[in-house]
């Protein structure tokens, strides 16, 4: 506070003589240090969270397949983000409606952009452009590898590197125009997305869903057993998760503020009463409080608060973290087997699920009366509405563009490995290398 | 010479072994094993979905002994691995045609 005056009182006493042009603004250090300390540890999330936690679920015959595929497809996704993923979610030209609602355009292959470029935070703060680029980048690299959760086990590596350029063309840009770019659809609409519920995990879920409904169930599922192979690997995944998730929804706050500091709470006690909730649920199940129980808890708490992070007090925040557990739980433990879906990891049942809790929920905790840091200017009905149409239109944007870029995969290379690879595992068969020896 | 197998509750091999020490016997073989009798399987649950494995872990020793020590040997792993419930296990006894220390060449008692 104190060195922003000097600055301040500098940059005045220098323009004061002439009337200089107004001064580029300067990204404040600590606000940039955090924000490089958020975006890696959303990388943490993804290599090695995502990584093991989905990894662990898998049997072990599969478990360097699951973990290549997102790896590769977070990579993958990086390069695009370059190239033109930037431009279109938060490029420098800005369309007209209707095409501006969806998409922008320009600073293509980052065309423009030097290390003296800032970009806007919710406030009158910037931040270095190269670390919001690079903050945006993991989103995008993040969300493409979520959904191979629902696929794990029979989707062929070649299938993944060709759907997750069209999916993320087709589908996450455009989702991440519309809910965080000025003038994109939800954002005008006043939709409500701290974090990216609506455009991580909705759209990851249902995409998730759509993808694993055209590369069809596992052979022997439901029938034969498929445990997990290593619920410990998926325990330290799901601990990295959390530990990444701070900086996924702190760091959505753009600056090192109160507001990062409500979403770094949120974080902390909706997971905790995720975590716990869910174990509790299966104690009136009738069954143990299990170590994936609690695991699929924290996530599904993570999943739920990322809408609201700066968007609820921390105990409306522990409120939706106890309900996205109970909604989770009866979608993956019964919802599911009756519809008959291969969801392999739960893609969908959790963060599918979790995320429209979450994006639903949001509009509740957001209320003042609630302890939310709403001021109560739009009445819950009418909010409420905003985040349901937020939700649908993820819903059908994610479901449809998936749909086109399954079928265009599987009419071209295929989505599928053959009887012989998916038997001997996709570890030996895609990779020619076993996990474990 | 008799051979005997015992299969039982893998926490309860350190008693066994202890006792068997206890009347002499020198050696064993053990090995970790799998199988059902009686006593069902166990289930296991992720996320709501019940995999019922009918195959338990068991542990088996294998003792090779002289006819006099044998139904001593029988009594003591019956008392010790005993917990009265069901699945503690059985004890097979077989005759042993012959038996040789492979370092010395030694055979029939003289190797046991």
């Amino acid at each position: 506070m104190k060195k922003s005056l000097i600055c301040a009182a500098t940059s005045l006493l220098a323009a004061s003589p002439a009337l200089a042009a107004p001064a580029a603004p300067v990204p404040n250090p600590g606000n940039n240090a955090w924000m490089m300390t958020a975006t890696v540890l959303v990388m943490l999330m993804i290599l090695p969270g995502l990584a093991l936690f989905y990894g662990g679920l898998t049997r072990s015959k599969n478990m360097l397949s699951t973990m290549t595929q997102i790896g590769a497809a977070a990579a993958l996704a990086m390069i695009i983000w370059v190239m033109w993923g930037f431009s279109l979610a938060f490029g420098d030209t800005v369309y007209d409606a209707p095409l501006g609602l969806f998409i922008s355009g320009g600073s293509y292959f980052l065309s423009g952009t030097d290390a003296s470029s800032t970009a806007a935070t919710f406030t009158d703060e910037v931040i270095s452009k190269y670390v919001f680029i690079s903050f945006q980048m993991t989103f995008a690299a993040i969300t493409a590898a979520l959904i191979l959760g629902a696929t794990a086990e029979r989707l062929k590596f070649s299938a993944v590197m060709a759907f997750v350029p069209i999916w993320l063309t087709i589908v996450y840009f455009p989702i991440a125009h519309m809910v965080w770019a000025s003038g994109g659809l939800l954002f005008e609409d006043g939709a409500l997305d701290f974090a990216g519920g609506t455009v991580v995990h909705i759209n990851a879920g249902v995409s998730g869903l759509v993808l694993a409904y055209l590369v069809g169930q596992r052979r022997g599922y439901p029938k034969e057993p498929m445990p997990p192979h290593s619920m410990t690997l998926t325990m330290v995944g799901t601990g990295l998760l959390w530990v990444g998730w701070f900086g996924f929804n702190a760091g959505s706050a753009l600056e090192a503020d109160g507001s990062a500091g409500l979403a770094m709470i949120n974080t902390f006690v909706a997971t905790a009463a995720g975590a716990l909730a869910w174990m509790v649920i299966e104690r009136l199940a009738g069954h143990k409080g299990s170590a994936l129980g609690f695991c699929s808890g924290v996530i599904a708490g993570l999943v739920a608060v990322t809408p609201a992070a700066g968007n609820s007090g921390p105990f409306g925040a522990i409120l939706l973290g106890i309900v996205s557990s109970a909604v989770c739980y009866v979608f993956v433990a019964s919802v599911k087997q009756k519809l008959g879906y291969d969801d392999a990891l739960d893609a969908f049942g959790i963060h599918g699920v979790g995320g429209i809790v979450g994006a639903i929920g949001t509009g509740i905790v957001y209320q003042p009366w609630i302890g939310g840091p709403g001021d109560g200017s739009t009445p819950l009905g009418a909010q409420l509405w905003v985040q349901i149409f937020s939700v649908l239109v993820t819903i059908a944007w994610a479901g449809i563009g998936t749909l086109v870029a399954g079928m265009i995969v599987k009419a071209t290379i295929g989505l599928r490995v053959g009887e012989e690879e998916e038997v001997n595992g996709l570890d030996i068969a895609e990779h020619g290398e076993r996990a474990y020896n | 010479m008799k051979f005997i197998i015992a299969i039982i509750k893998p926490f309860k091999l350190d008693e066994v072994r202890e006792a068997l020490s206890g009347i002499g016997i020198a050696g064993m073989t053990v090995t970790e094993v799998k199988g059902f009798g009686r006593q069902k399987g166990q289930t296991e649950i992720y996320r709501g979905a019940e995999y019922s494995t009918n195959m338990l872990p068991k542990v088996k020793i294998e003792i090779a002994a002289s006819d006099e020590v044998a139904h001593k040997v029988i009594e003591t792993i019956q008392q010790t691995a005993n917990t009265q419930a069901i699945g503690d296990g059985k004890i097979f006894m077989l005759d042993l045609a012959s038996a040789t220390r492979i370092r010395t060449g030694e055979s029939g008692e003289n190797a046991l």
